[in-house]
């Protein structure tokens, strides 16, 4: 099937300019092969565009309809520059794929992956196959099966995980619901162009009173489809209900793709529980602008845990409406930013019923001209009893020519709340790294182990095998950063 | 038609016909000056109104920003001045943008080079001195259209000049009033602190009635080579004044600049203030105390820059938020790329006394030096119900307890005035507020 704007399926030559804040080339994640994609929905946004991917999934007029609403609000909102870097006025709109189905095999060889991406992959402890499918030689990752029974087991327990393509299709009457009320199509431009061409990414439900026992992992480890630019998450955990979610690796994921956007809903009903865990590691052409936002009604708790490494630019900042009494929110953050790169994260909550606990932890680190940037919102609004918000920034600079930036919004109404919110800014220490030298270890070593020591208590709520990769890669992100 | 409307809500009262008729008042002093005051207007009738997309204006009230229904107000005799109970080294008192009455510096501090004069005098007798500080300092935090209409229609204000090595014991006052409705005025005082010299200057502004009035004021503090300079801002504007007033102060080398604003008064308050921390061993030290009752907004933004290694700087303003009142916080530490060894704290603290109250804050830090101490913090709470039920145990009343504890909240920022008798009348104006 061809694209509907243009009848040569080769991508153009990708022309990817320095980055003009450092002026860095970033070119170095670029990797640009031929594939036959079954369906393109070639380059440019235009109504076009949004017809022809919702005619190649065969979905509802609803839904038709609903991606069309949102694509004129995308077209009418500008970019939200007066608050955020000027570097999103780099994104090219019009030299952007929208919709990629793969059905073919890309044609790329191991032999054609650079050298110091097969290192990477080799340092950071990273599987045979999966390095396959991440330096994109393989469509899908070859040991799915060995983690299909995981689904299989789930769906024993009445979990219902799917793609938001299958899920919209197949059962309307669970996620119709909540679809898009988390986070509305105008919440905010990217929202709103996700909204429009969404595809891939998981919706899942999980019933009434059952504890999913295994997290589970989307992406190459479950779904392949499930990666994408545009990937569109509903997660429904309904009463006393708990789940744990996982996306992304530590591996740097190598797309074609310049821009990311993926929209995340969550919703948590009385006394649920869900965990969302993220690590990022884009590589730093791409960037990388995600909303993502919970709902956690009476005595739930929404979780995220965030990890931002990679990308040339992350706006991200995962929030929770806590709208039953006694819910609970909370996020903890880690983010790294190394040369030419900005991460811009943070957390919002927003207090909407008495005795509401927030939480917000967050943890960055930057690296020779890397700029790291916190941003969050604590709403409390009226007459609201016993909130609690405690928000904690820590920033770690590792070079003279670091940056960190902070910038909290805190509003309170009413005498019966309690708000504080701390942040520090430092290097590390001197003597710590002396200490370390005077018993053998090298400079780099010491402040490898300095950094790691710095993250260690986020890194410790991680999985295992997420906590020892992050591990891995900050050493491996630090190298070159001292002497 | 359009572009005219336009061009009326860009200016408001403050037309080019008023402007004139001001610029014609003051013929007498330097040209210089009046060029200046020249391009002010033009940039005042240029910059547009601040917008509900501006990040410097977030949560702030716009609509309520008004440019319309004021006029520039005839002689008022001065009031009589509330008594102090302390010993000034001068006083300077003007009304409706006039000097009007003054206590002479003693003949010592005369002798010595100390000049406590007004900005007219100054201007004519200190040209080189005003027009090195006065006003050079550009307005970043959002106000920049306010900052030159300031410019624009400043007409008189207090000069401070402290030659090298003179120590004041006593503070100099500056009474700055406003009598009469719809009267605008723009108040200014400007310190110039040469080397290794201490002084304390207090500007106290007020209303002599209760009429909606507007006020827009500046000041400028320059402290030199290891100056001290305490700088003291008592607001008590009427109830209805829409006020805005803007602080810039240059730290030199080993300088320490204490700098203390007391918000009372007014309906809706804007106040910006920037300390940039020149050289190495520069000190600002920022403090405010805000008590917001019934329906006022107190809107702060402040900004530390350190510009050289070496420099600390400490902010702590506390806000107590009564009835509907309204607070926002905005801060902001920058530390410029080689600005090593930078030490800066910033703090923000609200106490809620009504269940209508609302606080903002906005702390925030933008860091581009690795070897540096910085943090800041932002708390909003309710009196501890531990602390007010040790003294009801100890058989005081409710109203009296959180009457002492919000004291003791405020005492903190007090006590970092070396100053007892400006203390005692700082507590004081805070008592009276708290009365009514």
């Amino acid at each position: 099937m061809k694209p509907p704007s243009e009848l040569d399926t080769a991508p153009p030559p990708e022309v990817m300019t320095d980055n003009p804040v450092v002026g860095i080339d970033q070119t170095a994640g670029n990797f640009s092969y031929n594939v036959d994609y079954e369906f393109d929905a070639g380059t440019g946004l235009t109504e076009r565009t949004v017809d022809y991917i919702s005619s190649v999934k065969k979905e509802a007029p609803w839904i038709r309809e609903f991606r069309m609403n949102a694509l004129k609000t995308f077209q009418s909102k500008p970019m939200p520059t007066h608050w955020a870097t000027r570097d999103l006025e780099n994104i090219n709109f019009d030299k952007i794929r929208y919709y990629l189905s793969s059905g073919q095999k890309p044609k790329r060889t191991w032999d054609e992956v650079p050298d110091d991406i097969k290192k990477t992959f080799e340092r950071l402890g990273i599987p045979e196959q999966e390095r396959k499918f991440l330096a994109g030689v393989e469509a899908q990752f070859d040991s799915e099966a060995a983690y299909s029974n995981i689904k299989e087991i789930v769906a024993k327990q009445g979990v219902i995980f799917a793609n938001s393509t299958e899920a919209l299709r197949e059962h309307p009457e669970i996620f119709r619901k909540f679809f898009g009320k988390v986070i509305p199509t105008g919440d905010n431009k990217f929202s709103a162009l996700n909204s429009a061409v969404f595809s891939g990414g998981s919706f899942i439900y999980v019933p009434k009173g059952v504890k999913v026992a295994q997290p589970l992992q989307a992406y190459f480890r479950i779904n392949a489809e499930n990666f994408g630019q545009f990937e569109r998450t509903l997660i429904i955990c309904d009463e006393g209900s708990e789940v744990v979610y996982m996306e992304g690796c530590t591996a740097p994921k190598f797309s074609t793709s310049t821009l990311h956007s993926a929209v995340v809903e969550l919703v948590a009903l009385k006394g649920a529980k869900i965990q969302y865990i993220t690590v990022q590691n884009w590589a730093n052409n791409v960037f990388n602008l995600v909303t993502k936002r919970g709902v956690a009604h009476e005595e739930a708790e929404i979780k995220w845990i965030d990890c931002n490494i990679g990308s040339r630019l992350t706006m991200k900042y995962p929030g929770v409406v806590l709208r039953g009494r006694k819910a609970r929110g909370e996020v903890l953050s880690i983010a790294l930013a190394n040369d030419g790169q900005h991460q811009d994260t943070g957390a919002k909550m927003i207090h909407a019923a008495d005795e509401t606990t927030s939480n917000i932890i967050a943890k960055s680190i930057s690296v020779g001209q890397g700029r790291s940037t916190y941003r969050g919102v604590v709403h409390i609004p009226k007459h609201l009893k016993g909130c609690k918000n405690n928000t904690e920034c820590d920033a770690l600079l590792i070079n003279t020519n670091s940056r960190t930036d902070t910038y909290p919004a805190i509003t309170v109404r009413g005498d019966a709340n309690s708000v504080q919110h701390e942040a520090s800014v430092s290097k590390v220490s001197a003597e710590q790294i002396f200490y370390m030298q005077q018993r053998g270890l090298t400079e780099a070593q010491a402040m490898s182990l300095s950094v790691n020591g710095f993250i260690n208590d986020l890194a410790r709520q991680f999985p295992m095998e997420y906590s020892v990769e992050l591990k891995r890669l900050i050493d491996l992100e630090m190298e070159g950063s001292v002497g | 038609m359009s572009t005219l409307t336009e061009t009326k809500s860009l200016v408001g009262c403050f037309t080019a016909e008023m402007f004139e008729a001001h610029l014609a008042s003051l013929a007498h002093l330097p040209a210089w000056w009046l060029e200046r005051k020249r391009a002010a207007f033009a940039r005042y009738t240029t910059l547009p109104m601040p917008a509900r997309t501006d990040e410097s204006w977030r949560f702030s009230n716009l609509g309520s920003l008004t440019l319309d229904g004021f006029a520039l107000p005839a002689p008022a005799p001065a009031a009589p001045l509330p008594p102090l109970g302390i010993a000034t080294a001068g006083t300077l008192v003007f009304s409706n943008n006039r000097f009007v009455a003054r206590e002479p510096l003693t003949a010592e501090l005369a002798a010595r080079g100390v000049i406590f004069d007004t900005l007219q005098n100054a201007l004519l007798t200190h040209g080189a001195q005003v027009k090195a500080h006065l006003l050079t300092q550009s307005v970043k935090q959002g106000s920049e259209k306010f900052s030159a209409l300031h410019t624009a229609f400043l007409a008189d204000g207090a000069f401070v000049y402290v030659p090298r090595g003179v120590t004041l014991a006593d503070p100099l006052a500056v009474f700055h009033g406003t009598a009469g409705a719809e009267a605008a005025v723009f108040p200014h005082t400007l310190v110039i602190a040469e080397e290794n010299t201490k002084a304390t200057v207090v500007d106290f502004f007020r209303s002599t009635d209760a009429s909606a009035q507007f006020a827009c004021g500046q000041n400028d503090i320059y402290a030199s080579h290891g100056a001290q300079v305490t700088y003291v801002a008592a607001q008590n504007w009427s109830r209805c004044t829409l006020s805005f007033q803007f602080n810039s102060t240059i730290a030199r080398r080993d300088a320490k600049v204490l700098s203390l604003n007391v918000h009372l008064g007014a309906r809706q308050a804007r106040h910006e203030s920037h300390s940039q921390l020149q050289a190495p061993g520069a000190h600002s030290e920022m403090l405010a105390l805000t008590v917001a009752h019934g329906t006022q907004e107190f809107d702060q933004r402040t900004l530390q820059t350190h510009q050289a290694p070496n420099t600390s700087s400490n902010l702590l303003y506390k806000n107590a938020l009564l009835g509907h009142a309204k607070t926002i916080f905005s801060g902001l530490i920058v530390v410029d790329p080689d600005a090593q060894k930078t030490d800066a704290y910033q703090s923000n603290r609200n106490l809620m006394l009504s269940d209508d109250a609302e606080a903002n804050s906005l702390p925030g830090l933008e860091i581009q030096a690795n070897d540096v101490r910085c943090s800041h913090g932002a708390t909003t709470s309710r009196i501890d119900p531990e602390l007010e039920f040790y003294l009801r145990s100890r058989g005081i009343p409710k109203a009296q307890a959180d009457e002492l504890l919000v004291f003791g909240f405020f005492e903190e920022v007090l006590l970092k005035l070396e100053h007892e008798g400006l203390r005692a009348a700082l507590r004081e104006m805070i008592k009276i507020k708290f009365k009514n």
